[in-house]
């Protein structure tokens, strides 16, 4: 696997895209998270948040300029949250302020900061707490002179001064009444300054910055300096400005100059270390998130009034309002999918696990079930505003693991198992029409219809010959999805160029398939056979006369996740339920959005828990009996007592129309395909084919049966068992019971069978198997 | 090995090609290249082995399942 392709993938993922709120603040400060933890009643927790980004929160707290607040996505739903009004909640009522400020080692490289606005105060905070050694200059008699000129009931000195201890309880020397500047009266010239430390901080105000022409570019205007805005250079190289005197006089926000010493500490640190100013800046200051957050379906909610607007919010206040956030996240994907909810995270974070599962050489693979439970049925895809394709990735994982040989041996090992019995003798064969040399169509109705209803199959066929010109040859078989779901490019390879080889045998003719998921794989991975959906066809060419009227008068349609974007297939059924006059309610996931039945991408094989949630979360999505076009689909919602049509039982009829019928089990299955094949040779092509008496009989109960299912015994694998027992004596006998128990391992699998000697047959008691190998030492 | 060895509830089981009843004996379980030594009943003529139910749906599928994720 590609590094850099897993790495484009995982980018492809915006959930971790910040929200608006912190995209538009120049300092991107965790609002979303600050005010979760508001809405959970923990003021010092969201103190804490807003302090790790905020160096002096009383001050920006009160007079923070709050660009976040236009962009946040509630202001059209009731208006923005007052998220400037909830930061001084934090530190209005968190009970834990103490100044939090760390600093590391101290490093021996000097570092000069002229002004004490917020800006050279930023810059002095992030400095030391780096490890550098400050000199903060300024030319009042205290820090922070213009902050206190904003008023007592806007700002109180008292917080200014609780702020500034912060920044004074570190390793820092101020020196009070000092101007730099290159004029004679006030002492100390920039050069001077320039000289004595290893880098310059300017963040001078307003001030006239003439007395800095010796030393720096001026604009022409000849009163401030040329600064970089990216990266706050001037023309020394030493010397770094930022501020008020960089963004203009005209406004003054207080965010911006925290940004501008932030920023401008990031580049005097680069310069340091020789590195490049302006390399992965990109995402420096206010920036449009690529974080999509659905708004649909939010009900609008008025921003909480403040009762007495000085004192700010009260606590309750402030959590009414913390809980009118939309807490800004994508998860478009997670939304719709149980198994991407189930691990509890998003596409992002999966990608990562999937790839470092897959690069581990020696030891446990913490997450195969994470790769193997995805039903790769294109929801994701379908719904992310990236067009991020999860599904995709799990197939490649999958593909890759097989490849390196460390795929789960077990896992898809019953549904290969199935796969090779659909391409072999018993079940595939390839006809023209009876009567015909040649074929124009081809009727390919697919290994799970064929197993579900064999008998719509037979009666279909019929029709399809019936109504269409030109010969419609017969060919049973697997497509080989499972091959591909389950990683094995090579045996999927193999699968399709054995369908195809006998499909130009026959001539080529267009293929026709009943099985959305054959129609997919041939759609994407055999290009050169023409495909058409049976229901298209049926569309054009009409109904079979016989076709009965519904025995159900409504149906919601449940479309087949294979052909999500097939909207002619999905027409067609819809057209034809008309013809068959049938009224439909849509559900809300319909078509494009539809979801997974359990079968896709052998999750049910991989993760039965999941397989369930899926199949439990789609059959509540409608009142009204379910009507699929799949067979598995509709065996898989029947399965779980939801009443489902398959589009053959209306237009068939007969036994099969029962909404509520259970598919046939395991064995069945085959048994079925096989019963088709022979079906069809002796009834359409007067074949002599006798169906072979099963020489050993079973006796199965309704409930072994359904351990055999659940176990994924099969009632031939029970046979094997009891011809070997037989044939050679192998086996023991409770003494209690009188039952006799025995084992045979066919290949990679041990099956026990414990079984009773009946004149009819012989009664099956109890089923299980394992892998492992057992033997005498 | 004598009857006490076994464990309650273990059946008693006789061979039915050798007509003697199996007893505790040491055999070994492999599975991917792994290999572990356990004691089961086997016939003590012919080494014909019983894998309890309990056993090959728990112990030995959780065995499976891990070496299958190394």
């Amino acid at each position: 696997m590609d590094r850099q392709r897993v790495r484009d993938r995982e980018n492809q993922c915006i959930q971790e895209q910040p929200p608006t709120c912190t995209a538009a603040c120049p300092i991107h400060v965790d609002a979303r998270g600050m005010i979760e933890c508001i809405r959970k009643q923990d003021f010092s927790a969201a103190f804490a948040i807003y302090n790790r980004f905020v160096p002096f929160p009383r001050i920006i707290s009160r007079i923070c300029d709050h660009p976040c607040e236009a962009e946040c996505l509630r202001h059209d739903l009731g208006g923005a949250i007052r998220i400037n009004a909830l930061e001084r909640a934090c530190v209005d009522y968190s009970t834990k302020k103490a100044a939090c400020a760390t600093f590391s080692t101290k490093k021996s490289t000097r570092i000069a900061v002229v002004g004490s606005g917020l800006s050279g105060l930023t810059a002095a905070y992030d400095l030391i707490t780096k490890g550098y050694r400050v000199v903060l200059f300024e030319a009042g008699a205290q820090l922070a002179g213009h902050l206190r000129e904003l008023g007592e009931e806007l700002l109180p000195q008292q917080l200014i001064d609780e702020d500034l201890a912060t920044l004074e309880s570190l390793p820092v020397e101020v020196r009070l009444h000092t101007r730099v500047g290159g004029y004679a009266h006030t002492g100390l010239s920039l050069s001077a300054v320039i000289e004595e430390f290893d880098a310059v901080y300017l963040g001078v105000g307003t001030a006239d910055a003439a007395c800095f022409e010796q030393e720096l570019k001026l604009q022409d205007d000849g009163k401030r300096i040329v600064i970089e805005p990216l990266t706050f250079a001037t023309s020394h190289p030493k010397v770094f400005a930022g501020g008020s005197h960089r963004y203009g006089a005209t406004r003054f926000s207080p965010i911006t100059s925290i940004h501008d010493g932030r920023y401008a500490v990031l580049s005097i640190e680069r310069f340091l270390q020789k590195a490049s100013l302006s390399a992965n800046r990109d995402q420096q200051g206010p920036f449009k998130t690529k974080l999509f957050t659905n708004t649909k379906g939010i009900e609008p909610a008025a921003t909480v009034p403040m009762a007495k607007p000085p004192q700010g919010y009260s606590q309750e206040e402030a959590i009414g309002e913390a809980e009118r956030c939309i807490h800004c996240e994508c998860l478009e994907c997670v939304k719709v999918c149980e198994y991407l909810a189930h691990y509890k995270s998003y596409p992002k974070r999966y990608i990562r696990e999937l790839y470092n599962n897959y690069c581990i050489v020696l030891g446990v693979h913490p997450s195969n079930r994470l790769m193997n439970s995805c039903a790769l049925c294109g929801l994701c895809t379908t719904v992310c505003p990236e067009k991020l394709s999860m599904g995709g990735f799990c197939l490649e994982t999958r593909q890759a693991m097989v490849e390196k040989g460390k795929m789960p041996p077990s896992v898809h090992a019953f549904a290969l198992r199935d796969l090779a019995f659909s391409t072999g003798e018993q079940f595939t064969m390839a006809r023209h029409q009876p009567g015909h040399q040649s074929s124009r169509y081809i009727f390919f109705p697919g290994c799970q219809l064929s197993a579900s209803s064999p008998g719509q199959v037979f009666d279909i066929y019929q029709h399809l010959q019936q109504s269409m010109a030109g010969g419609v040859g017969l060919m049973l078989g697997c497509c080989g999805a499972p091959a591909e779901w389950s990683g094995r490019k090579e045996l999927f390879g193999e699968t399709l160029a054995a369908v195809q080889k006998q499909w130009e045998e026959l001539g080529s003719p267009q293929v026709i398939t009943a099985c959305s998921s054959c129609y997919r794989m041939f759609k994407d991975h055999a290009g050169a056979m023409p495909v058409e959906s049976l229901w298209t066809v049926l569309d054009r060419v009409g109904l079979p006369p016989s076709a009965a009227p519904a025995s159900s008068t409504l149906v919601a349609i449940h479309d087949a996740c294979t052909t999500r974007h097939d909207d002619d297939i999905q027409e067609s059924v819809r057209h034809l339920l008309g013809k068959l006059g049938v009224a439909v309610s849509e559900l809300k996931d319909n078509r494009s959005l539809t979801t997974c039945c359990g079968y896709g991408g052998l999750m049910a094989f991989a993760n039965p828990e999941v397989a369930g949630k899926v199949v439990q979360r789609r059959i509540h999505d409608g009142e009204a009996d379910y009507l699929t076009y799949c067979a598995m689909c509709r065996d898989n919602f029947a399965a779980q007592g939801k009443r489902t049509f398959h589009l053959l039982d209306l237009i068939c009829g007969g036994s099969n129309g029962d909404a509520a019928r259970k598919g046939p089990g395991y064995s069945q299955r085959h048994e079925n395909r096989a019963r088709l094949k022979s079906r069809m040779l002796r009834d359409l092509w007067g074949e002599n084919v006798v169906d072979q008496a099963d020489p050993i009989q079973l006796i199965i109960s309704p409930e072994v049966a359904e351990v055999m299912e659940k176990r994924m015994v099969l009632a031939e694998d029970i046979r094997k068992v009891i011809a070997h027992a037989e044939a050679t004596g192998e086996k023991m006998e409770d003494t209690a019971t009188g039952r006799l128990l025995a084992s045979y391992r066919p290949v990679a699998v041990t099956y026990w069978v414990e079984y009773s000697v009946r004149e009819t047959g012989f009664e099956i008691h109890n089923v299980y198997s394992h892998r492992m190998e057992v033997s005498s030492i | 090995m004598t009857e006490k060895e076994k464990a309650p509830g273990t059946p008693n089981l006789v061979c039915k090609k050798c007509q003697q009843e199996l007893v505790m004996g040491k055999v070994t379980v492999s599975y991917l290249g792994a290999k572990f030594p356990i004691e089961l009943l086997k016939c003590p003529s012919c080494g014909l082995i019983y894998v309890p139910e309990s056993l090959a749906t728990g112990k030995m599928e959780q065995v499976e399942q891990s070496l299958e994720d190394k």
